[in-house]
């Protein structure tokens, strides 16, 4: 056993980079459940993003043009879920499943060519002064500019469904969308930007996978982050800061248990491998004991003149 | 309600085309089919068997025809996948993941007639045949260049799940890193996993943090591979394809899986009418392992020295596990010039137990 191979500043600084593409995903997720729409395409998204934001990163050579790209690429395929769920009135749940099953294989088809491909490398942003505190700097402070983005969206998603008319009109919409349609509101049209903002984050979120964290494309490479995305927008109840407390427990565990394991500790590796569930579980059904619940009109199909 | 009745009616017209597309196969056919626990583009594990795949196609051209299904879990789906390939008429069944064991021979029970082969696995029944390569003897290779070229004296291990195959990987890898480095310390992460890049990346850069200078993974992704380029100054092996993708990285040789012929004889054993369930077992000396070339970052008398290691376990002349060896508790397992056994107590097959030196335990 031997704790002192542990870095603590690396391994919180991993821990960051294993928590982002999560709390990207989910925080997206969030918005369009919010709204009262259920879509299980977030998997889908993410390599779709996580391709896009790779294949165009390395033909212009700029990663932010690739962010921004996957970015584009989830809205895109968002708005194929919106367009079935939204006009033709299709079911969530099905067209959801659709769309993670046609992301993966349009992932992959986009893919061909690019595999064994280096991205070129994401500048590190250190923050003047604060990246210089010592032990605080290196964790917090000197990151990637898309952890900062990541961080800036869950504050920005929060303070605008908690404080503002726009964050007001969303969740009217997906509390009871016949009575936001009598009051005037357009649901269709609300619900359709919050899925091409959920579209738009789930790239983004499989674009760090691909340019950050491997850094490669490989099929099928998110490997299951965007279901647990969608669980834990679930245990996290709908709120934007238990979503990014569960993205750090579960990437932190993540990273941690890794680190433990390499280092040794004498904790059986089966209780280790499946501690990131289990606290991250834990942890937010604690929280949610205050009876929150999901957005009443969640999954409901909409209809104007039904 | 117009246009809900005009979806449900395309839905119903996509579900019977698909349907017909997969059951409308020619009788004559032999029809094979192979079920993979990642992708195809995984760049290894599965790579590989689709290789295989292709090649059985470019053998036999229209004599034959393959499906395949990818990322199937390993566990109760694998066997819904399997019923439905032999349900569609396949003669021959590949599954290509030792988790895929139980769900093969019980598939397998409600098929007689259609000929299975289960990968790494040690199960056989009338209709499954068990199939894998020696891998351990490119680990005993990979081990003593990582030996030699480690300056941290730190190995990382990815391992996968703690299973037979796997641990007879540490051993050998182990073993002859420490021939020519008693130094050498090995740092083991069981990932749960055998594919997920993010994972396996994650993994790899805790080794590295570590100390680890050298990473070796049981995993079938290239992640680990570009998390040792990003650190730089890491080394790592391609694991079950070449990967020479990362030739002028960190990647200085590789254990390539040769799967294709076999594939070939066995659908050919289909064919005639002649296959019988066996126990199929090959190296380095049958051509199912390879080992790909090692690049210029290792020295050429480390490599002169692999490659002779590699011609002699071709050759039989030496065992990747040669007495004398402990085991982890201290107790005796092979004496001096003794050779392990394939099967019993302490043979290969069942490898449960670290030799001595290793300092981490075995998951159960």
């Amino acid at each position: 056993m031997d704790f002192s191979s542990i870095n603590p500043v690396l391994l919180l600084a991993s821990l960051i980079v294993a928590a982002t593409p999560l709390l990207l995903a989910a925080i997206g997720e969030l918005v369009v459940e919010k709204a009262g729409v259920l879509n299980l395409g977030v998997e889908g998204m993410m390599i779709t993003g996580a391709i896009c934001g790779f294949a165009i990163a390395v033909n212009t050579g700029s990663p932010v043009v690739g962010l921004l790209a996957a970015a584009v690429g989830g809205a895109v395929l968002s708005m194929l879920f919106a367009l079935l769920t939204q006009y033709a009135l299709a079911n969530q749940v099905a067209s959801g499943l659709a769309l993670t099953l046609f992301g993966l294989g349009l992932s992959s088809l986009i893919g061909q060519g690019y595999q064994g491909v280096k991205p070129p490398s994401f500048p590190r942003f250190d923050i003047p002064v604060l990246s210089d505190i010592p032990f605080l700097g290196p964790v917090l402070f000197t990151q990637d500019f898309i952890v900062y983005l990541a961080f800036f969206l869950t504050l920005g998603v929060w303070a605008v469904l908690k404080y503002s008319r726009a964050g007001l009109i969303l969740r009217a919409v997906g509390e009871s969308h016949d009575a936001a349609h009598a009051l005037g509101y357009k649901v269709v049209r609300i619900r359709v930007l919050a899925i091409l903002f959920g579209g738009a984050c789930a790239g983004m979120g499989g674009a760090y996978i691909s340019l950050i964290r491997v850094p490669q494309w490989t099929e099928g490479m998110t490997a299951g982050i965007g279901w647990i995305a969608l669980a834990l927008v679930v245990f996290a109840s709908w709120k934007p800061w238990r979503v990014l407390l569960g993205a750090c427990l579960f990437g932190g565990i993540n990273v941690l248990q890794l680190n433990l394991q390499a280092a040794g500790i004498a904790i059986p590796v089966e209780i280790l491998a499946m501690s990131p569930y289990v606290i991250t579980i834990v942890v937010l059904v604690i929280m949610s004991a205050d009876r929150s619940r999901a957005p009443a009109s969640l999954g409901k199909v909409f209809h104007a003149g039904s | 309600m117009k246009r809900r009745t005009l979806l449900a009616s395309a839905a119903m017209t996509a579900g019977l085309a698909l349907g017909m597309a997969t059951t409308g196969f020619a009788m004559d056919k032999t029809k094979v089919g192979f079920v993979y626990v990642g992708p195809v583009g995984d760049g290894g594990w599965t790579y590989e068997h689709n290789k295989g795949r292709l090649a059985v196609e470019e053998h036999f051209g229209d004599a034959v025809e393959t499906v395949f299904v990818e990322s199937v879990p390993e566990g109760p789906d694998a066997e819904r996948v399997m019923t439905q390939m032999a349900l569609e008429g396949a003669d021959l069944i590949f599954t290509t993941s030792f988790g895929y064991m139980d769900q093969t021979i019980n598939v397998a029970k409600k098929f007689p007639n259609v000929k299975f082969e289960h990968a790494t696995g040690y199960k056989q029944a009338d209709n499954v045949s068990v199939y894998s390569a020696r891998f351990y003897e490119g680990r005993a290779i990979q081990g003593h260049i990582a030996g030699n070229m480690t300056e941290s004296n730190v190995i990382g291990y990815i391992a996968s799940f703690p299973i037979p195959e796997v641990i007879r990987g540490i051993n050998s890898a182990y073993i002859h890193a420490k021939k020519v480095n008693p130094d050498v310390e090995f740092k083991i992460i069981w990932a749960y996993t055998w594919f997920d890049p993010a994972k396996e990346a994650d993994a790899a850069k805790a080794l590295i943090e570590q100390g680890a200078d050298v990473i070796l993974q049981h995993t079938d992704s290239t992640a680990p591979l570009a998390a040792a380029a990003e650190a730089g100054n890491v080394i790592g092996f391609g694991q079950a394809s070449d990967m020479s993708e990362y030739k002028d990285g960190p990647r200085v040789s590789s254990i390539i899986d040769d799967w294709a012929p076999y594939y070939i004889a066995r659908t050919q054993a289909v064919i005639d009418g002649s296959w019988e369930s066996v126990s199929t077992w090959d190296g380095i000396g049958a051509g199912m392992v390879g080992i790909g070339d090692i690049t210029d970052k290792v020295p050429a008398s480390v490599a002169a020295e692999a490659m002779e290691m590699k011609a002699k376990l071709a050759s039989g002349e030496y065992h990747a596990f040669t007495g004398p060896l402990n085991k982890q508790d201290g107790s005796v397992w092979l004496k001096e010039g003794e050779t392990a056994a394939d099967y019993g107590d302490n043979g290969l097959a069942g490898m449960n137990f670290y030799v001595e030196g290793i300092t981490a335990e075995i998951p159960n």
